[in-house]
């Protein structure tokens, strides 16, 4: 079996499970957030129970809309903050946390081994450290609340082994975008993608993280890699429970996969997603016609420390093109503080680069920098759909944090490599 | 289970913020939703559905997100079915847990214009263009999921199971 049918077959009793065998699988963990928390707990008290199955296995994270941009922003906090409190789960509330898919690994929540489900799709990001993590929706989330089980059809799997390494300023983000780019936004619906390889075992758990959070953008069902002692030093003191290497954390040598891609990222540049759909991929080099309105550094796919660090190293002593306004948003409280120490924020305030609270903010174009119809953002998030960050008349274009700090400076797409000839 | 209605066709990769944009998620009354539904590829849309109708997609309909509110709004819409040559998986999952029926269909959207007459009947599989003159067979859903449909929707049916412990 493979790692996934390893678990999987675990959290169902099983001795082993096949893809294609639908399981009723013992969740390990769920989340909910302030936008799709709301319709699970009304959903929740529709099916007439008191209490959820264990209030140490959920989990709420206020991240969409925070703080509340509206009345009825407000209101769904409220309700999500009387949820949590009745049923005694842990929330994170505004100030406590930050995204959900950076907090729950963050705070511990997230195991090698287990099984994740939580109501918001980019939840495929725990992967990264060797669990089962998919998004589900606000009803299902209700019907786990209830019965801590879920059905689940065991995925085929596509392995995707990565060796070689990253040119300076390319980036995990570079490699995905690569890699959807050939695999197309439905050429892995349902599936699972494992990824491994030398450049794999080399890569931090934010890298890793970045790989997981996009492979729902090619449809699939979970990402994930094999922990190792990366995993097991990230999650170093964040967690009570015993960590180590277990048969169950590795795929078997015979394990069987539909198909096997082997990447050699050395010669790889930086890759943009043109709009609107995530595997319309370019080089960065070829779109330098295009001027931009905006630019954003964050989202649960690029805006941990990794990535600030990142820009920072591009933006420091610099200035962001007039024009071209720049938000930098940490992906969680603690990113913030670490960014703090390490003077990031200052390089970026100094920039002329706005730093907002941690948020998933223009993302979802739900609040905080949306576009207006005509204008066009190069942003480090995961997707460009048609009005996805305001404006259906609006273009986004998706790339490594290097790249949006790059085309910032000077106010057109600009892979990173190409930023020593321009002159500020 | 049988439904009838005129088709509205739309393309590959239907994704849930077009669907229903980010900037409704913080509603939560379904006929709220209902009138942004499809919003970002026809703002009509809504009006187009009232009567009842049955969205024709191409691949990968209702890929991103993993809001529900995107079922939400098209069900209460008047959508009564989507067809589609393949789902997102969520999405799939979502609409059926909100009792509104998905379809896997080959061929369906090559087959179908606007406005053409579509039925569909859930115990046989069978999904027919009568404008067209055009039949398809589709295999069937596993019998939890028709159970789950039928119940209108997974909180209907967890009820019932739970009433009968």
């Amino acid at each position: 079996m493979n790692i996934t049918e390893k678990i999987l077959a675990k959290a169902s009793g099983k001795r082993s499970v096949r893809s294609g065998e639908i399981v009723d699988a013992n969740v390990d963990m769920l989340m909910v957030h302030d936008l799709t928390g709301p319709l699970a707990v009304e959903a929740f008290k529709r099916i007439g129970l008191e209490k959820i199955w264990d209030s140490q296995r959920a989990v709420v994270i206020l991240d969409h809309q925070v703080p509340a941009e509206s009345v009825k922003a407000a209101e769904l906090h409220k309700m999500m903050r009387r949820f949590a409190k009745e049923q005694n789960i842990r929330l994170y509330d505004v100030g406590k946390g930050g995204i959900c898919h950076q907090v729950m690994p963050e705070k511990g929540h997230v195991l090698p081994g287990t099984v994740i489900v939580g109501a918001d799709s980019h939840t495929c990001t725990y992967g990264a450290f060797g669990a089962f993590a998919t998004g589900i929706g606000s009803t299902e989330a209700a019907a786990v609340f209830a019965t801590g089980k879920i059905w689940l059809k065991v995925p085929e799997a596509i392995k995707i082994e990565v060796s070689g390494h990253f040119q300076k300023y390319v980036t995990p983000k570079d490699f995905i975008l690569h890699i959807i780019g050939n695999i197309g936004v439905d050429g892995a619906i349902y599936k699972s993608i494992e990824f491994t390889g030398p450049t794999i075992r080399e890569m931090s758990m934010a890298g890793r993280m970045t790989l997981c959070n996009m492979t729902v953008e090619m449809g699939a069902k979970n990402g994930i890699v094999e922990p190792d002692q990366t995993t097991f030093k990230f999650l170093e003191g964040r967690t009570s429970k015993a960590l180590g290497p277990n048969a169950i954390l590795k795929s078997d040598a015979d394990a069987s996969y539909e198909k096997i891609i082997d990447v050699d990222v050395t010669g790889l540049g930086s890759q943009v997603a043109c709009p609107s759909s995530v595997d319309n991929v370019k080089p960065a080099s070829e779109l330098s016609h295009v001027g931009l309105d905006q630019a954003f550094i964050g989202s649960c796919t690029n805006g941990r420390i990794e990535d600030l660090r990142l820009a920072a190293d591009i933006l420091r002593g610099r200035k962001v093109k007039e024009g071209v306004r720049t938000l930098v948003i940490p992906a969680s409280k603690e990113t913030y503080s670490q960014a703090l120490r390490e003077g990031l924020i200052e390089i970026f305030t100094d920039a002329d680069a706005l730093v907002c609270g941690s948020t998933c903010g223009p993302c979802l174009g739900g609040h905080i920098g949306l576009l207006a119809p005509g204008e066009t953002c190069v942003s480090t998030s995961n997707r460009n759909f048609i009005g996805r960050m305001g404006s259906t008349e609006a273009n986004v274009y998706l790339a490594s944090p290097a790249t949006v700090a790059a085309s910032a400076i000077t106010g057109r797409i600009t892979a990173p490599e190409e930023l020593e000839a321009y002159k500020t | 289970m049988k439904v009838a209605g005129t088709a509205i066709k739309f393309g590959d990769n239907v994704d849930t913020d077009v669907i229903l944009p980010g900037k409704y998620l913080v509603l939560i009354d379904p006929k709220e939703l209902a009138k942004h539904a499809l919003e970002g590829l026809d703002k009509e849309f809504p009006e187009k559905a009232k009567k009842g109708v049955i969205v024709v997609g191409g691949k990968n309909f209702g890929c991103g997100s993993s809001r529900e509110q995107a079922p939400l709004a098209l069900k209460y819409s008047g959508v009564k079915c989507v067809l589609a040559e393949s789902f997102a998986r969520i999405f799939f999952r979502n609409a059926i847990n909100i009792g509104l029926p998905v379809i896997e269909c080959t061929g369906i959207s090559t087959a179908t214009d606007d406005g053409d007459n579509i039925e569909v009947d859930f115990e046989t599989g069978e999904v027919q263009n009568v404008s067209k003159g055009k039949k398809f067979h589709v295999p069937g859903l596993p019998p939890f999921i028709v159970e789950i449909l039928g119940d209108g929707g997974l909180i209907e049916n967890l009820r019932k199971k739970l009433n009968k412990k």
